[in-house]
Order: structure tokens, then C-alpha cells, then sequence
């Protein structure tokens, strides 16, 4: 399976579940969109993340009902820093998508997604600890890997591998 | 990971009875707790109020490491995740590597894959099932499951010289060609097998001891399981009807079949029944898998990526500095990212690379799933007992490796 160059056009992606129902509520949330390697990628708004979590797990046709997998990516020293990324699958459908949000490291913050998904609780809590992304509205948002008095966010590129020493 | 409360009087709470509720811990060192997990129990009585998860203490920050290790190097950390199915953890890993490359595998590794896959969750679910059954206090179980793990565990030895710490697959491939009498070995073992099920369900199946520790207790609803995120025989026993192996298939699981056992009832008992039933699947499986084992090459034909057979290496230039060069600077991976989700034995394990064009991931991130099953504990155990936690834990099968990564 030779590697075949990305679709980043909205119009050849329409059909995908995911981004058909997201077109449909309010284009304008929608910043960009790469279909690579198989795998769909939607660039959303961040102040409208919870919103189109809530919108894509109960949509009609295809419901995202199960959060997979929720992280982020430091692109130190470029801007916007963080990209906090969301797994989705459909379990009647078996279809996934990956959405992804962007922030400014001076301001790294998202709102929770906690109330879509019970699930997120934990992955966001692990995003907190390790990139000191935080989430507003998370039920209690604490460390969860590190020791409460931790100094630093191990997972960000400017944190040394072998620690502070 | 938070401190330990103050003091227990601090921490209690007035009930309606008037009674002040209690907080203990179990855990981190509480040999049902299958490793360093700590829950925090608020108890009135007997009875669960609060169940809080303590997790971190296993953290070893295997993926900070990950980005600072070529490609191939990851393949050994992989293991230590989740050390019960260390083989699912490279397969995952390689997969998702090989989907970024765009990389072809020749059918014989495939199906030596899903071979070796297969046995790495009877392995898994044998573990599984011994310790379950001990915690319930059927203490025989553990070492009729424990004679079985040893045969497994002499196969892996087999093929990579190690028991638990395989790192048999590697990108593009598998490290090394199974050896002379294995196939006649895993044959012998597949045929006894379906008897030893039968043994270990003969002990606890219609056992009314164990169905009284296991029925109804730590239920979970179909709807509750989706929210909180479990996996696996966590959520097939909740009634949802989903395994990657069939959905989404990878590595040849198409040319497979198998039938994925889902209960409705939601209990520790369901949950049992569905993993004592993908015992019996996986060594049809591996029947399978021998039966049609296809033949040919163990590794992908790019040089660039694979390493070189030792004896070419020896005789041939171009081999000497191909594998020169993968081993001094790795190779490069073109740009992109990968979510790549298999079905382990203990639900979805994903893992999500992304790659800035260099030798190196930029970054790695695995989904475990023993991660998303712990989160169900609570709304499994408030309102039930104490000793009924310890049947939970075992129930959705944490494997602390995964979780704290």
C-alpha cells in the first residue's frame, strides 16, 4: 500500500459522516480538514469543541458515541503550541474520526468535554498533568501521573528527557 | 496521585443515619488490586459510597522516552506497557509505524502475527483467570491456568529467546524465522487445550460458590460502558457488540473466522463467560493459523527500513551498510500521524504516533486499554461492598503497566 498524498478539499471530503453533520450545523466551525493514510482529521474551532463533540455523538446517521482516545501534541517553539487531539468512533457505524483543536501555549486552555463523555475525566486530567493544558469545566482536574508537588509538565517539548536536575 | 488523607477522622462524612462514614484505603500493596493500583473507599458499614482510582505510581514516562529513541528502538519499550500481552503492544506499535511508512507484509509474517497475537491472549486471559479465581478464593484454578501459561510462555522463548519481554515483531516484520519443531509444538498444545477450558470451567462455571461471589455483582449497563469509555470483554459483556479483529480487520484477520462472544447481563459472571469464551476462539484461531501458515519471507522487501539477514550482513556489502546506517542514524518516516487501534485482550489499544519527517517519533501516545476499563470501577462498586470490589478488579482485568505507562 504505497503512500498516496493527503485530500485537504472540503468538497472531495463531504461524504465522510462526520464532516457531513458538521457542515450541516455551522460550516464555520470547521478550520480545515486532511484525509491521510486512510484516516480523516478536522480542525475545529477550540471555544466550540464541546458543542461539536456533543453534536457528532448524537447525530442521527452516524452517532460518534465512544470517545477513544484523547491527548495533545506540543509543537514547541511554533504557534498556536498545543493541539489537543479527540479519537472518535461510531460503535454501530465503525467509523472513526480524529478531531483536533488548536491552542496558544500563553493561554493553554479548552473547554472539558466531560459532560459528552464520562471517559474524558481521565485522558484530560493526563493532558493537564503532562502538557499543563487545562480544562474548564473538568470535574476535578488534578495531577493523576505526577506527585501532586510536581514542578513542570513532563510531556512538553522544553521539559529535558532525563528531567530537571 | 494524590497524598494520603490527613488523618481518617478528617475525611469521614455524615451519613443520614447519623453514622460517620469511613475512608480506607486498598491499595497500593493489597495483593487483589493485581499491582500498585491505591482506591480510595469511602464506606458506611460494608457498604461502597465513594470508590476514588489512585493511579501513578507504575509512571515510567515510556512516552517522553519514546520520542527520544529511533523508530526500531521503541519496539522493546513497547513490551514493558502492558507486560501481560507484550506482543500486542509491538504489534500495535508496528502497525502503526508500517501505516505511516506505507509498508507491505508478506503473508507469512501476517499469519505468524496473528499466530503469536492469538497466543499472547490466551497467555493474557490465562493470567486472567487464574488470579481472578484466586481472589474469589478458588485457589486450585490458578495452577491448573499457570501450567497452560508455561506452555505459552516456552513458545515465545522459542521463537525470541524470551519469555515475557518478546519484542518478536519488528517493523517490516518479525525479528527472527520461528525454529525447527515450533509449528508441531503449537499444534500439540492447540489440541490439548480446548480440554484444559474445559477443566478450568469444570471448577468454576457451574460452581455455585463462584456464581454467588460473581453473579449480578458489579453490573454495568450497555450505555454506562460506551460513556465511560470500557473495552474489550468489559463493554461485549455489557451487551455491545464490537472487536476490532472482526470490524476493523488488521494483519490478515480477514482470512479468519471466529465468532466474538457478547453477554447482556453486564456482571462479573458476563464477563467471565466472555473471556473463558475467547479461550476457546483464540486456539481455533491458532488451529487456523497453522492449518494455512503460508510460506515465504518474515520481512518486507525495503531495505532502507528492514534490517538485513545476519548472514547477508556478513558476505555483503550493500547489506553491511544498510543495516550500518539503520543502526547509527534509523531511517526516516515520512510525515504524517497514525491512529492505529487492535483489539488486545483486554479491549482497544491504540497507539497514535506522529511524525515530523525524522528518524525519531515526535510523538507517541498509547491508548491503553486498562486506562478507560478502570474508570468503569466506580460505577460498578457504589452501593455494593467491600469484598465485592475485589471480584470488580478482576472483572475488568487492569494491568497497571498500561495504565501508568
Amino acid at each position: 500500500m504505497p503512500l498516496v498524498p493527503p485530500i485537504t478539499d472540503i468538497e472531495e471530503l463531504k461524504s465522510h459522516p462526520a464532516l457531513a453533520r458538521l457542515l450541516e450545523w455551522n460550516a464555520s466551525v470547521v478550520q480545515a480538514v486532511k484525509f491521510d493514510r486512510d484516516e480523516l482529521t478536522i480542525w475545529i474551532a477550540k471555544d466550540v469543541i464541546r458543542e461539536v463533540c456533543a453534536i457528532l455523538r448524537d447525530s442521527a446517521d452516524c452517532p460518534f458515541n465512544y470517545l477513544c482516545d484523547l491527548t495533545c501534541v506540543d509543537w514547541y517553539p511554533s504557534e498556536p503550541r498545543f493541539e489537543v487531539v479527540y479519537h472518535l468512533l461510531s460503535i454501530p457505524h465503525k467509523e472513526r474520526v480524529r478531531l483536533k483543536a488548536r491552542l496558544d501555549g500563553s493561554s493553554a486552555a479548552i473547554e472539558s468535554v466531560t459532560s459528552v463523555w464520562p471517559s474524558a475525566n481521565f485522558y484530560e486530567r493526563e493532558v493537564f498533568d503532562l502538557f499543563g493544558v487545562r480544562f474548564t469545566g473538568h470535574p476535578n482536574l488534578e495531577r493523576i501521573m505526577m506527585p501532586d508537588d510536581w514542578e513542570g509538565h513532563p510531556l512538553r517539548k522544553d521539559y529535558p528527557v532525563e528531567g530537571y536536575r | 496521585m494524590t497524598q494520603f488523607p490527613a488523618t481518617v477522622a478528617e475525611s469521614g462524612r455524615e451519613t443520614p443515619s447519623g453514622d460517620r462514614t469511613l475512608v480506607l484505603n486498598m491499595g497500593p500493596q493489597h495483593p487483589s488490586t493485581h499491582g500498585v493500583l491505591r482506591l480510595v473507599l469511602e464506606i458506611d458499614g460494608e457498604t461502597i459510597v465513594r470508590l476514588k482510582p489512585e493511579i501513578g505510581f507504575l509512571h515510567t514516562g515510556i512516552e517522553k522516552t519514546c520520542e527520544a529513541k529511533f523508530y526500531q528502538q521503541v519496539v522493546p519499550l513497547t513490551d514493558r506497557i502492558d507486560y501481560l500481552c507484550p506482543l500486542t503492544n509491538n504489534l500495535a506499535y508496528c502497525l502503526a509505524v508500517e501505516k505511516l511508512l506505507g509498508l507491505e507484509i508478506p503473508p507469512k509474517a501476517q499469519w505468524m502475527r496473528v499466530l503469536m497475537n492469538e497466543l499472547t491472549r490466551i497467555n493474557s486471559h490465562l493470567v486472567w483467570l487464574g488470579t481472578h479465581a484466586m481472589d474469589l478464593g478458588a485457589m486450585t484454578v490458578f495452577l491448573y491456568c499457570f501450567r497452560e501459561r508455561e506452555d505459552v510462555l516456552r513458545f515465545f522463548e522459542m521463537v525470541s529467546g524470551q519469555r515475557m519481554m518478546t519484542s518478536y515483531f519488528r517493523i517490516g516484520g518479525l525479528a527472527l524465522e520461528p525454529p525447527l519443531g515450533f509449528f508441531e509444538k503449537v499444534k500439540k498444545f492447540a489440541d490439548r487445550f480446548p480440554g484444559n477450558v474445559d477443566e478450568y470451567e469444570g471448577l468454576l462455571t457451574g460452581n455455585p460458590i463462584f456464581m454467588m461471589r460473581t453473579k449480578g455483582i458489579a453490573r454495568l449497563s450497555a450505555e454506562d460502558a460506551i460513556a465511560l469509555g470500557a473495552g474489550g470483554p468489559t463493554l461485549r459483556g455489557s451487551g455491545v457488540d464490537i472487536d476490532l479483529r472482526r470490524d476493523a480487520p488488521y494483519t490478515g484477520y480477514e482470512n479468519f473466522k471466529f465468532k466474538v462472544p457478547v453477554r447482556t447481563e453486564g456482571d462479573v459472571f458476563a464477563r467471565y463467560l466472555c473471556r473463558v469464551e475467547e479461550l476457546r476462539e483464540s486456539i481455533g484461531m491458532v488451529q487456523q493459523a497453522l492449518a494455512g501458515m503460508p510460506e515465504g519471507p518474515i520481512k518486507a522487501d525495503s531495505p532502507k527500513v528492514v534490517l538485513p539477514d545476519r548472514e547477508k550482513m556478513k558476505t555483503q556489502m550493500e547489506a553491511l551498510i544498510y543495516h550500518f546506517k539503520i543502526i547509527t542514524e534509523g531511517f526516516t518516516v515520512p510525515a504524517g500521524e497514525v491512529y492505529q487501534a487492535i483489539e488486545s485482550p483486554r479491549g482497544e489499544m491504540g497507539y497514535y504516533i506522529v511524525s515530523d519527517g525524522t528518524a525519531k517519533p515526535y510523538r507517541v501516545h498509547m491508548r491503553g486499554p486498562s486506562y478507560a476499563n478502570l474508570q468503569t470501577l466506580a460505577k460498578m462498586c457504589e452501593g455494593g461492598l467491600i469484598a465485592d470490589v475485589v471480584a470488580a478488579i478482576g472483572s475488568i482485568d487492569v494491568i497497571l503497566g498500561d495504565i501508568d505507562r
